[in-house]
């Protein structure tokens, strides 16, 4: 596969994510149920706790929780699996793999032929890391997967992010999608247009002036839709439309997210 | 680089976070004060672009690909403050939205690639260019330096905060509690990567990118290099001097040195290794070679190899010293006069030769197809894609 291939892979992939989410979001589950702000500082809290903890079965137990909230918001544990779990695993996995070799502290165990020794502390240091990085990707996969993005941004507000910031993001997360069309099609009819192998210099040429065309597409654009906003009326203020109303699940579920952070904080110390 | 959560401690994510909240506010009034109502457009597209270009596979020497920041161009596109707000813009979308990078460890990936990345890059590329114009080669150089330089800076970041977990954060028995590896183990392991492909994959970025815009349209680099050269006035030959003034000071500081060079006779002993076979039976030059070697004495008979080599060819100036010159300090002058005059002689030779190859035109390069036609063949390799494509 060539870069292009590879490039257009990765587009496909990073559209196919987004309308797996768009879709879930509308599912009828316990996390799609809920305000999205109520969502944002209950998840958020899990998270802060899980990297707090110092005690693994504390990050274990943060992880049941999360794994209990993608059932009953019908998140099935197969795809946590093939889009986090694993990929993490991989990932951390491998760089925490020398450390129960690298860091000095009690020999529980060598290694047969090398005879290397591990020590204990290596390896509650990796299975640590290991969790805690599990648990947090969890966590934010379960926020974006069952709240459509442009909920999950104004629910930023409630963290103190300027409203400027808020419109801002909202307007990058559409024009990323109009751009990854733009660069798949751009992609896709260079791709139709190659025989043979590039060399690698002109490889290198060819996707900078790929970067380059789109670059020059988006600043463009930015005029555009800058006219565009002008048209409407645009005159440099922003506002954002708050629809959320909170019912008794709500702060029964902020309740439960609440005294669960804080035990696992409390027990994690 | 994109550091996930539950590397790094709460409290160094907080203390980052501290650190990025006022590079992002003073980035936001700068660039508001620039951009007035354009602002939220502006930042919007380029934060999507931003998030675009890193995920495009680069192709890197060796055959692999690899992925880049997009942080030096950027910053030499849109200026420091803008390229920090749209970099963070982006990160927080790749964090949230792809799970690459963490929710807590944020203000970690912004400071390191959006804040100490776009500075970087601004110093190293406007250091580097200086007022070269706009489609100078120096400035193709001084992004790819950029890029290079950028990325590895905020790689080094990373390493520092990955390797100070295990000095602060640890469990009562001693094991790390957030990423395992002293600084001795992070720095090199991270730095490894990133000074050889990540920082590749951002050279060939920025500098082919630079290069596109060069051939295309200059004006969009415009913004970081003030004070540039138009491109006429440095294609301006110099006024022209004369040969001997352009000359005369390396013409006069070689005839000092030529006059200088008596003093190599000055120095005492021996030149360690440079000894010919007769030496090995002069018990002068015996007793020269055995204090130059630390007082081993030398082989009773010179080395057959020495012997017989050393006949093969005879210097006219043996020991810089004519036949005909009685005075050695005469003899180095007068050598000294003519290893130099042969040295300029070549190279005035060589310069003579380039000049009237330059002056001819050459036929070689046209591009004459086999039915005589000159138009050049668009291929495949054509790396330039028509503005409307796609």
């Amino acid at each position: 596969m060539n870069f292009v291939e590879r490039t257009l892979a990765g587009f496909v992939n990073a559209m196919e994510r987004a309308l797996y989410a768009e879709e879930l979001a509308k599912a009828d589950g316990l996390l799609q149920r809920l305000d999205p702000r109520i969502k944002v500082i209950g998840i958020l809290a899990l998270v802060v706790a899980a990297a707090m903890a110092h005690k693994l079965w504390v990050i274990g137990a943060v992880f049941a929780i999360a794994l209990i909230l993608a059932v009953y918001s019908r998140v099935s544990p197969a795809i946590l699996a093939k889009r986090v779990w694993l990929p993490v695993l991989l990932f951390t996995g491998i760089i925490a793999l020398p450390a129960p070799l690298v860091i000095s502290g009690r020999e529980v165990w060598r290694l047969p032929w090398l005879d290397w020794p591990l020590t204990a502390q290596g390896l509650a240091s990796a299975s640590c890391l290991v969790t805690r990085v599990e648990t947090a990707a969890t966590l934010s996969v379960l926020l974006v997967l069952c709240t459509p993005w442009s909920r999950v941004l104004k629910a930023l507000r409630v963290l103190g992010v300027p409203v400027v910031f808020v419109v801002i993001l909202g307007m990058a997360y559409r024009y990323i999608f109009l751009l990854l069309e733009s660069a798949h099609d751009m992609l896709e009819s260079r791709r139709s247009r190659m025989v043979g192998e590039l060399e690698g210099p002109e490889r290198r040429r060819v996707a900078a002036a790929s970067v380059g065309v789109l670059i020059s597409k988006t600043l463009q654009m930015s005029g555009d839709v800058y006219g565009a906003m002008l048209a409407r009326g645009f005159r440099g203020e922003v506002y954002v439309l708050d629809d959320f109303k909170t019912a008794t699940l709500d702060w029964i579920m902020l309740t439960v997210f609440v005294a669960l952070a804080s035990g696992a904080f409390y027990c994690g110390r | 680089m994109h550091i996930p959560d539950g590397y790094l401690s709460p409290s160094t994510c907080a203390v980052l976070y501290g650190t990025s909240v006022p590079f992002w506010y003073i980035a936001l009034r700068r660039v508001k004060k620039f951009l007035a109502t354009r602002l939220v457009p502006l930042l919007s597209v380029v934060a999507a672009l931003a998030f675009v270009i890193m995920m495009f596979n680069l192709p890197l020497p060796g055959g692999t690909t690899g992925h880049a920041v997009g942080v030096a161009i950027a910053t030499i596109i849109l200026g420091p403050w803008a390229s920090i707000l749209a970099i963070s813009t982006a990160l927080l979308i790749q964090a949230i939205f792809f799970g690459d990078g963490g929710i807590t460890t944020l203000g970690a990936n912004c400071f390191n690639m959006a804040i100490v990345g776009s500075l970087t890059a601004y110093a190293v590329y406007r250091v580097v260019a200086g007022h070269a114009p706009l489609t100078s080669s120096r400035r193709v150089v001084a992004a790819a330096l950029a890029g290079y330089t950028a990325i590895n800076a905020a790689a080094f970041c990373a390493a520092v905060e990955f390797g100070i977990q295990p000095l602060f954060f640890t469990d009562p028995n001693g094991a790390p509690l957030y990423a395992p590896y002293a600084l001795s183990i992070a720095i090199p392991a991270m730095m490894i990567g990133h000074l050889t492909f990540a920082g590749l994959a951002e050279l060939v970025l920025s500098a082919g990118v630079v290069a596109y815009f060069q051939r295309t349209n200059p004006s969009l680099l415009k913004l970081t290099a003030p004070g540039a050269l138009p491109a006429d006035e440095a294609m301006r030959p110099v006024p022209s001097q004369s040969t001997w003034s352009t000359v005369r000071p390396l013409g006069t500081a070689l005839a000092l040195l030529l006059v200088l060079t008596p003093l190599g006779i000055l120095a005492a002993g021996t030149a360690w290794g440079e000894w010919n076979a007769r030496d090995f039976f002069n018990p002068q030059a015996r007793e020269k070679i055995a204090a130059a070697s630390g007082n081993i004495a030398p082989p009773v008979q010179a080395p057959r190899g020495l012997e017989r080599l050393y006949s093969v060819w005879t210097a006219p100036f043996p020991q810089y010293t004519p036949a005909f010159v009685r005075r050695p300090a005469v003899g180095y002058a007068l050598s000294a006069m003519f290893g130099s005059g042969i040295i300029i002689l070549v190279f005035l030779i060589a310069g003579s030769l380039a000049f009237r190859r330059r002056r001819q035109p050459s036929s070689a390069g046209s591009n004459v197809t086999a039915t005589g036609d000159p138009t050049p063949i668009p291929t495949s390799r054509d790396p330039a894609l028509p503005k409307g494509e796609g």
